[in-house]
């Protein structure tokens, strides 16, 4: 399968789905890709899920894609819109996606790749049995259902009031860990039930959590504002809103094609369906996805408590000598509300990232107080045997909404990594290579293998070039836990 | 007839589903999820549940058969694999599901699925039958 669509050059870095492709395109895609990958975006139909998305109401300059750009549901994964809300601009739960706030946050350690190989075997198996991982895991935090509305409302501060983490470690989570106006009103009492269970649980496919060690500094200035440099160990958990959240996106997609005729909307896929932000399906959606974000946040605060004290058991260290602190923790599905100046007024816009994240630049106010001088930290997981990067967001990312990628992206579906994969153990493979590697599903690491991925580095190599964020350094895995 | 086969999609899981009937596509389409979900093969059910769903076309009510599935796999943790369809017509289904309790069969999961997508979703007829193609968020 080739897409056949027109895709025009505009520059070494930018590509445009001009929006005479199809009538009822609003505005131009614009995919950020080099000359090589843009021939790979056109094996599947990611670039007519960007032209779908420009269909949508009040969009906002163009509908843009990031290079790890792939096929999804709806949108496209590495998709970014912004929709104007005071002009019937629109929100869509297919646009966030099912695992609302899908996200990552990189831990710093205070060891070194030579104090943890002597027990990386340890610590992975360690990891692989204290974290529940896998389809239909449960979790440590069992709530009633009282005080798990409380958990949706306040977010990561909720968990680390009732002894998982550290305050700081809210400093130094995107929104503090509660994006503000969540309301449990808003969330189904089934959405309850499905996340009653689930906090505190990696999840299973791509989660995962990560022990990997800084292999490369490309600025010197911001890893030492983070605290990071040459050789030390890093741990990076990828996990996101549970059942709570896929439930949140289910519901409200089945609402909002309700909605498309009752606001006179016409969108080329149902998985796109919307409502204006403004409207009352639209904000009683915003309250609810808010909720399973908080969820989210709650989850990998969990997650990160559970990680700290498995360091702490293998290596026999106590909390000031293994300096597990947060570096940060990134959402990369999610719909925000945020200010942006357009044709000189300012404007209030719902920008969505699904499968993309957000990258605000040096001196935002929305930063925490220390990266204030070198802009915030993006996190970037790359595949299981190649590289993960640590990015800053810059002040030309205005031209993205602030937005950057947020991963690799696959290049081979699922089946087609299995059969890749097929009489080879992608364990041994890894394990060959010095990466020890523990899953819960039978097939996870074959559909996981790192040739099922676009190469990491070349992705961050365009977001690096375009200029929308910038390299601080990469790591390389040493060992890994997946769902 | 082939009950349903898996289609390459880049980042979910695409199932092409068959049937020679509405009924039997619908059965079919939860046959194809839990297959995905666990090794459903020589498993024998011991729990019944019966659902009535409504929804304003066939694509709908399709995917709000599926998740509801969905939704009784995670809060009541049964894995489901018999699927009889009893009355279907316009807006709404009738049936039953069996299945088995988790518990001891945990070790027959593979696959945590989100949700059953509404991207690109159209029933088709043809002379021997339906098919319908459905994108899982995994």
């Amino acid at each position: 399968m080739t897409w056949q669509g027109p895709i025009e050059k505009i520059d070494e870095y930018r590509w445009r789905v001009p929006k005479s492709y199809k009538q009822g395109m609003r505005v131009d895609g614009v995919i950020y890709a080099d000359a090589e990958m843009i021939e790979d975006i056109r094996h599947d139909k990611a670039a007519e899920q960007v032209a779908n998305v420009a269909f949508l109401p009040g969009i906002v300059k163009h509908s843009l894609a990031m290079p790890d750009i792939h096929w999804g549901y709806g949108a496209p994964i590495g998709g970014v819109a912004a929709f104007d809300v005071d002009n019937n601009g629109i929100i869509s739960p297919g646009m966030v996606g099912y695992d609302v706030n899908c996200g990552v946050r990189l831990v710093r350690t205070l060891l070194t790749e030579k104090d943890v190989q002597p027990k990386l075997r340890d610590l992975v198996s360690a990891l692989h049995s204290d974290v529940p991982a896998g389809v239909g895991s449960t979790g440590d935090i069992k709530v009633s259902e009282s005080e798990e509305r409380k958990l949706l409302a306040e977010g990561a501060s909720w968990v680390v009031k009732h002894g998982y983490g550290r305050p700081e470690d809210l400093d130094y989570t995107e929104d503090r860990g509660a994006i503000k106006g969540a309301n449990p009103d808003d969330v189904s009492k089934r959405a309850y039930e499905r996340g009653k269970s689930q906090s505190g649980t990696l999840g299973s496919g791509n989660h995962f959590m990560e022990v990997q060690v800084i292999d490369e500094i490309y600025d010197e200035t911001a890893a030492g504002v983070f605290g990071l440099e040459k050789g030390q160990v890093t741990l990076m958990i990828h996990s996101g809103s549970r059942g709570l959240g896929y439930q949140v996106c289910d519901e409200y997609s089945k609402d909002f094609i309700r909605c498309l005729s009752k606001y006179n909307i016409s969108v080329p896929d149902r998985q796109l369906a919307c409502a204006p932000v403004n409207s009352e399906e639209g904000k009683a959606y915003l309250g609810a996805m808010k909720c399973a974000a908080n969820y989210a946040w709650a989850n990998r605060q969990c997650l990160m408590h559970l990680a700290r004290l498995t360091f702490e058991k293998v290596f026999r260290l106590g909390p000031k000598d293994l300096g597990m602190d947060l570096i940060y923790d990134v959402a990369h599905n999610i719909a925000k509300i945020e200010k942006y100046k357009i044709d000189g007024k300012e404007r209030t816009l719902c920008v969505h990232r699904k499968g993309a994240t957000r990258a605000f630049p040096p001196g935002h106010p929305e930063l925490p107080a220390k990266y204030s001088s070198v802009g915030q930290p993006v996190i970037i997981p790359g595949d299981m045997g190649r590289n993960s990067y640590l990015l800053v967001g810059t002040r030309k990312a205005e031209e993205t909404f602030y937005s950057t990628c947020h991963g690799a992206g696959r290049r081979l579906s699922r089946t087609a990594a299995i059969s890749a994969c097929r009489g080879r153990s992608i364990g041994r493979e890894l394990e060959s290579k010095g990466i020890i590697v523990m899953s819960s599903g039978r097939e996870t690491l074959a559909e996981e293998a790192p040739e099922a991925y676009k190469d990491v580095n070349e992705v961050v190599n365009v977001v690096h070039g375009a200029g929308i964020s910038k390299r601080v350094c990469r790591m390389r895995p040493l060992g890994a836990i997946k769902g | 007839m082939k009950r349903y086969e898996q289609f390459p999609h880049t980042a979910d899981i695409g199932v092409r589903v068959f049937g020679a009937s509405l009924k039997e596509l619908f059965e079919n389409a939860a046959f194809a999820m839990f297959d995905i979900i666990a090794d459903i093969e020589n498993m024998t059910g011991e729990v019944t549940e019966t659902f009535d769903l409504e929804a304003p076309d066939y694509e709908e009510l399709l995917v709000s058969w599926l998740d509801e599935l969905l939704y009784n796999f995670y809060t009541k943790q049964l894995i489901f694999n018999k699927f009889h369809i009893e009355t279907l017509e316009e807006g709404r289904l009738r049936a039953t599901a069996v299945g088995r309790p988790i518990g001891a069969n945990r070790n027959r999961l593979k696959t945590e699925i989100k949700a059953a997508t509404y991207s690109g979703l159209n029933i088709k007829k043809a002379a021997d039958g339906y098919s319908v193609e459905i994108i899982f968020d995994v």
